[in-house]
């Protein structure tokens, strides 16, 4: 609670924070918009050679071009279907199965070494052999991206389920609750910070999975943009699709803060 | 005695099992506890305490003997028992007033007439205002009120309490003690309470428990003969009583604590 009465040492101290808060805003915008300059002033002034480093006028003018065109839309919409469809999957099943090792000890106690393995495996070596399992367009790409993201969710939900206070589970025992709704009461709710952190961790691990996807099989999208861009050399479409992709996970991670400000009030 | 038997302990021994090998936690207890009764429960530290009320609460089974609660054998958890814990357990992500129902959740029995009990007793209990605040906006004190009324909500006629006060500062302690004590008396409740603190045990119980130290026996049951000033009955103001040392003096001896 604060005091009413505010002290004349609590506004300089505020004041203070605010500054800081100004500053450091200032410093991150500037680092970009220099950034940007020196890069273009570079090129314009051929220190750099622009036809393997592009420039940003011409990432901006090529952007312009696609946007007018639509096609840039159609690319995006592709990946990021992909890419939601693949996090969302990727988390939700990864909870199923977390679910399930916690419901039954011995299962668990079975998968653990299965688990510890696949988590070490870098799961993109397998996109080639999901690809061919299942099919060379958006369902190959889907699967490469839950593939990327579900062992680590199965991991972190089951220590986080695990993590509960013995005697909060004793507590709803005494009440006479079943497995289930010890489950619903105090396993998951608890696990619910866990469960967004890792959606936040889940967004990035599918997009490797999307774009790795989408660079072996290079139909549409993103990734297949860049690789397009590449194999002719079109290096300011490549740089134009890494800048939209960066784009779009800072707004993504942006939803997912808003939602987990929404669903945490209680953490405050 | 014509007073009603709530719980009757008979004979209770509990081993437990573990791969490096087998701990005995309680050996041969056997003791009876009447309507309206607050016992307290003393022992060392590891002596088995929890694992009695454990047993009393029908959460793990005796290895041998049986408990009875209110004359039936008891199995599994049941209704009719609260148990309250060390630390005050309310779920974080729960109002106070979603806490206090908790209970009634689990049962399926939340209606207007539950809803509005509820209300009332943190009404009476000084927590009206924090109904809709989260756990971690209060006190140590008003929390463990708050689930001493989680617990009251499903009308238990026994309370089993494990050192329901020790993660309290001594001055909160104090004061929830003595208030939790009058408020047990006030519902007319029978209270197991199991307590390291020997003092908090003379000032709140009609009769104390002393068990040894592990396996667990009874080494005395007490019953401390306590003239409260005033002629008031609670529990801080016995701890003015003038007898109050020799039952210290006594339990402590009991206990026989080496440093
Ligand atoms: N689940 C268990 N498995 C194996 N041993 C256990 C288990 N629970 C308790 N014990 C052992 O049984 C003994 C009694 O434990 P208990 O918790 O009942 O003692 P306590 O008197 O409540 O102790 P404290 O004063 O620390 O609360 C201890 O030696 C403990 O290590
Ligand atoms: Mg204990």
């Amino acid at each position: 609670m604060y005091n009413k009465p505010v002290s004349e040492e609590h506004i300089k101290y505020l004041e203070r924070i605010r500054m800081r808060r100004r500053n450091i805003l200032i410093a991150q915008v500037s680092i970009l918009v220099v950034g940007l300059i020196l890069w273009e002033v570079a090129a314009r002034l051929k220190w750099i050679d622009s036809f393997i480093t592009s420039n940003p006028s011409s990432i901006w003018k090529l952007f312009l071009e696609y946007a007018r065109k639509g096609n840039l839309f159609y690319h995006v919409g592709i990946s990021v279907f992909e890419n939601v469809i693949g996090f969302v999957a990727g988390t939700g099943l990864g909870i199923l199965v977390a679910i399930g090792l916690w419901w039954s000890d011995f299962w668990a106690r079975v998968l653990d070494p299965y688990m510890v393995i696949l988590n070490a495996l870098p799961k993109t070596a397998l996109a080639p052999i999901i690809i061919i399992w299942v099919g060379a367009g958006y369902s190959g790409i889907i699967v490469t991206a839950i593939t990327v993201s579900i062992v680590v969710t199965i991991l972190n939900m089951f220590i986080s389920f695990k993590s509960v206070d013995e005697d909060k589970i004793r507590l709803l025992n005494t009440f006479g609750a079943t497995k289930f709704q010890v489950l619903k009461k105090v396993v998951l709710p608890h696990s619910i910070p866990t469960m967004i952190s890792t959606l936040k961790v889940n967004i990035g691990l599918s997009w490797v999975g999307v774009i790795v996807g989408e660079f072996l099989v290079s139909k549409a999208g993103i990734g297949y943009l860049i690789v397009y861009g590449g194999q002719v050399f079109k290096l300011d479409l490549v740089m134009m699709s890494v800048f939209i992709l960066a784009l779009i996970c800072a707004l993504m991670y942006k939803g997912i803060s808003i939602l987990e400000n929404k669903v945490l009030k209680w953490n405050e | 005695m014509d007073k009603k038997k709530i719980v009757e302990v008979k004979d209770i021994s509990m081993t437990y099992h573990t791969f490096n090998g087998e701990t005995e936690a309680i050996k041969d207890i056997s003791f009876d506890v009447y309507e309206g009764e607050i016992v307290g429960i003393v022992g060392p530290s590891g002596c088995g305490k929890s694992t009695l009320l454990s047993i009393i609460a029908g959460l793990i089974k005796p290895s041998i003997g049986e408990v009875l609660v209110n004359g039936k054998n008891v199995t599994k958890p049941s209704k009719d028992i609260g148990y309250m814990f060390q630390r005050d357990q309310l779920f974080e992500w729960r109002t106070i007033l979603q806490n206090v129902l908790l209970g009634l959740e689990i049962q399926g029995s939340i209606d207007r007439k539950t809803m509005e009990k509820a209300e009332k007793l943190l009404e009476t209990y000084g927590l009206g205002d924090f109904k809709n605040s989260y756990p971690r906006q209060l006190s140590g004190g008003m929390r463990q009120r708050a689930a001493l009324i989680r617990t009251l909500m499903v009308e238990p006629n026994l309370l089993l309490l494990d050192e329901p006060f020790s993660a309290l500062d001594y001055q909160t302690r104090l004061a929830i003690s003595d208030e939790i004590g009058l408020i047990l008396k006030k519902e007319k409740k029978t209270a197991l309470l199991v307590t390291h603190d020997i003092s908090e045990a003379i000032s709140l119980s009609d009769r104390i428990i002393v068990l040894t130290k592990r396996p667990a026996r009874i080494k005395d049951i007490i019953k401390p003969e306590l003239t409260c000033p005033d002629g008031v009955w609670s529990p801080i103001k016995c701890r003015e009583a003038p007898e109050f040392r020799y039952y210290f003096n006594k339990i402590w001896k009991e206990l026989d604590v080496h440093v």
